[in-house]
């Protein structure tokens, strides 16, 4: 069977998984799982990028979709009466003070020679905008979380359109993983993950507790939509008029068009980054990184600068899963800090590249879908395995009853069973590298 | 101004806490350390290791406690203690058969290494959810208190009181009594010089006639050991939920590199070193500048340099500043 065959074979099999689903459950429940599908997609080629073309290690991709999802509150929701003046720009010239002193002290460090005078330099520095810092942020942050704690209590966002946030999700990720590639690479591979672990979870304990952001564990409700709200399509005359022309109930009707709105944007979304990463891959620069990957010395002494190239590479990466981070969030319409697991959004995400094939774009975005549907199906599956299963103890039984509780769990042991397995049996994935 | 209870105050809440965590720290990261010397990778599994064995032994504390089996004043998990370890034993050389060992023999490259620990991360972490569930557990018993902060007070006549945990004075106890341990085992056994040999020089080590696979099993025994007693203690200490567990991963990854990834001394180090800064870091030190400063100059607000929530941050500037400046860490690691 020729390649293309055998690609657009796995790739009906999930059209028909997905339709199957359409048919057997709910179009409802069918067309979440295409959503997510496309969205899980794009992270996978976002860590693909990371891992497949340059084997760098990202274990931090939460924290770059929770930036993402930061980014749709930030830029599309209304701005806060009144919070500007009460203290957005004091929180703002804290936030100048902040990064001034850590330049400074970048500058010190560099301009100065190594010496005892220097360290000490460089921790007044440090400490004396430590200290303006908190002096004149505090009190911004009090006076904005003072506002109407309830309902807001946050600073607001721009007011633009919420397709805009999607880039500006990216940019947040880029900034992010310009620091952390910035200081973790060049050393051992094991130091990337390490770091960005670390940053994952620090990016999520500064949503959850920076409540004039984005109101922190509080939530933000009620995003902005792309898409038009099914209680206006239930009122349109028009609309109604074509659903039952199809046949169709106007309540399903209009979940379902609603939801096939965002599908197609999302599909957009995807055939742009896909065909982009696949000419990147194809170009001098996507060989370029691929031999970096397979041999950074012999690189290195045909003058390829390995850790600059690293940190392209990873920053692209980071801004692709910043942007399907906005996305998730746009889909939701609410922001729940506590809703980023590191299971789900990261190790998920690795377990769909490396189920797909890392290295091949095609190979993640296939990853994307199956593993996703996996991930909402193996649910049932569990609960249906475990009732067989549990079908000749007593009614009632302890132990029955703990397990049919437990069936939740059952999603952490399958996926990384899968992952295991596959790594060692199949190391190349469903469709593998060219 | 009063210094004595200003001293007090300060060994209370940052002191005696601070050295607690940073001895649980430090026999999590050993085990990292270890694994990094010899096996040649960061184990991601490490967290749910320690989540494993304190899960067997709290649940062999329940059994005893409801069997009626106790230890007097000190907790009745020092008792399941030996059955966690066991438990945890069997659970890391069952993976190191199944999983390890075929990459091993393959010769794979470490990152690969990661990605599989990653993958049996995951599946040990929906074992012990799946045993006992997400959320938090209770297993403490004995005596609370080996001083409380009424005897302080009666005792001392002193203002400000001070609390010593059992589990605090027990985990200083057990840290050193294990710590001591383990160095008479590297330094003076046999098969300990023989791990020692074969983390320098593999090549060399083999040349000389040890056999890896024996060196593999001792250094997974010795892991599973520390990690469990390291769990049970934080468990006892804290709190045992799962997801504290891998979330521990951070402090303990930035321990062992602080230190020196695979120097078994810096670890120590390291797990000190993260403590003391957490704690500090994230302490309010009103309290203690209100006894110690003259009477006028008392601080209005809480003089806390960051919220407790932000702890891990801590943890992962100090790691950031290590990478960018030492990157082989205080005490010379293998890592370059």
């Amino acid at each position: 069977m020729s390649d293309t065959a055998r690609n657009t074979l796995y790739f009906a099999i999930v059209a028909a998984l997905i339709l199957g689903t359409g048919f057997v459950q709910s179009w409802n429940s069918a067309l979440f799982i295409l959503n997510m599908g496309l969205v899980s997609a794009i992270m996978a080629l976002g860590v693909n990028l990371q891992w497949g073309f340059a084997g760098l290690f990202n274990v931090g991709i939460m924290g770059f979709v929770a930036l993402g999802g930061l980014a749709t509150v930030l830029v599309a929701t209304p701005a806060v009466p009144g919070a500007w003046d009460a203290g957005g720009m004091r929180i703002l010239a804290g936030l100048v003070l902040a990064i001034m002193s850590i330049l400074s002290a970048v500058m010190i460090y560099r301009r100065m020679s190594a010496s005892r005078l220097r360290g000490v330099a460089i921790f007044a520095v440090l400490a004396v905008g430590f200290f303006a810092f908190r002096a004149v942020f505090d009190g911004g942050v009090d006076a904005v979380e003072a506002i109407n704690p309830a309902t807001s209590g946050n600073i607001g966002g721009l007011n633009l359109p919420i397709l805009l946030a999607w880039p500006v999700g990216g940019l947040l990720a880029a900034g992010a993983a310009w620091i952390i590639g910035k200081t973790a690479l060049g050393l051992r591979s094991d130091y990337l993950a390490i770091a960005t672990l670390g940053i994952a979870e620090i990016i999520i304990a500064v949503m959850k507790n920076e409540d004039w952001m984005a109101r922190g564990v509080k939530n933000v409700i009620g995003l902005p939509r792309p898409v038009p709200y099914e209680i206006d399509l239930q009122n349109s005359a028009s609309f109604i008029e074509k659903a039952e022309g199809f046949g169709f109930d106007v309540v399903t009707a209009s979940t379902l068009w609603v939801k096939l709105l965002y599908a197609g944007l999302f599909a957009v979304v995807l055939i742009i980054l896909f065909l982009m990463v696949q000419a990147a891959l194809k170009s001098p620069w996507g060989r370029m990184m691929r031999a970096i990957r397979d041999n950074e010395v012999s690189s290195e002494a045909m003058g390829k600068h390995v850790t600059a190239r690293h940190l392209q590479v990873f920053i692209l990466g980071s801004a692709i899963c910043g942007i399907a981070g906005a996305m998730i969030t746009t889909l939701d319409g609410q922001l729940t800090p506590t809703s980023y697991q590191p299971l789900r959004f990261t190790f998920l995400v690795w377990v769909m590249v490396i189920v797909g094939g890392s290295g091949n774009n095609l190979g993640a975005v296939l990853g994307g879908f199956v593993i996703w549907f996996f991930w909402v199906q193996v649910e049932p599956l569990g609960h249906g395995l475990l009732s067989v299963l549990t079908s000749g103890m007593a009614e009632g039984s302890a132990l029955k009853e703990h397990l049919m509780g437990s069936v939740a769990h059952m999603r952490l042991l399958t996926m990384g069973l899968i992952l295991l397995l596959v790594l060692r049996f199949s190391p190349r994935g469903l469709i593998p590298e060219k | 101004m009063d210094l004595l209870n200003a001293l007090v105050a300060f060994a209370n809440f940052v002191f005696i806490p601070a050295a607690a965590y940073g001895a649980q720290l430090a026999l999590g990261a050993l085990g990292v350390t270890l694994i990094y010397g010899i096996l040649r990778f960061s184990n991601f599994a490490h967290g749910d290791t320690m989540a494993f064995g304190s899960m067997v032994t709290v649940l062999v504390t329940w059994w005893m406690q409801s069997a009626g089996i106790g230890f007097g004043p000190l907790p009745t998990a020092l008792l399941a203690l030996p059955f966690g370890i066991l438990g945890c034993v069997a659970l890391v050389l069952f993976t190191d058969k199944v999983v390890y060992k075929f990459y091993r023999e393959q010769k794979a490259k470490p990152v690969i290494f990661v990605i599989v620990s990653m993958g049996v991360m995951f599946i040990i972490n929906g074992l012990v959810r799946f045993i006992i569930g997400p959320d938090d557990q209770r297993f403490a018993d004995g005596e609370r208190f080996i001083i409380s902060v009424r005897e302080f007070k009666d005792m001392t006549g002193l203002k400000e009181g001070l609390a010593f945990k059992t589990t605090q004075g027990l985990t200083l106890v057990t840290a050193f009594v294990v710590v001591v341990l383990l160095f008479w085992f590297l330094n003076r056994t046999r098969t300990g010089k023989s791990m020692r040999a074969y983390s320098d020089n593999e090549d060399l080590a083999l040349l000389s006639g040890i056999n890896p696979e024996r060196v593999v099993l001792v250094t997974w025994i010795i892991v599973a050991t520390l990690a469990t007693i390291a769990g049970v203690l934080y468990g006892l200490d804290k709190t045992f939920k799962p997801f504290i567990y891998f979330q521990l991963l951070l402090p303990i990854f930035a321990s062992a590199i602080v230190g020196g990834l695979g120097n078994p001394v810096g670890a120590i180090a390291g797990g000190f070193v993260i403590a003391f800064s957490e704690v500090t870091i994230t302490y309010a030190w009103k309290k203690v500048l209100v006894y110690a400063l003259p009477e006028g100059l008392e601080p209005s607000g809480l003089v806390q340099l960051m919220s407790t929530d932000y702890k891990f941050a801590v943890s992962f500037v100090i790691l950031l500043i290590v990478l960018l400046f030492k990157p082989t860490g205080l005490f010379k690691g293998q890592s370059v």
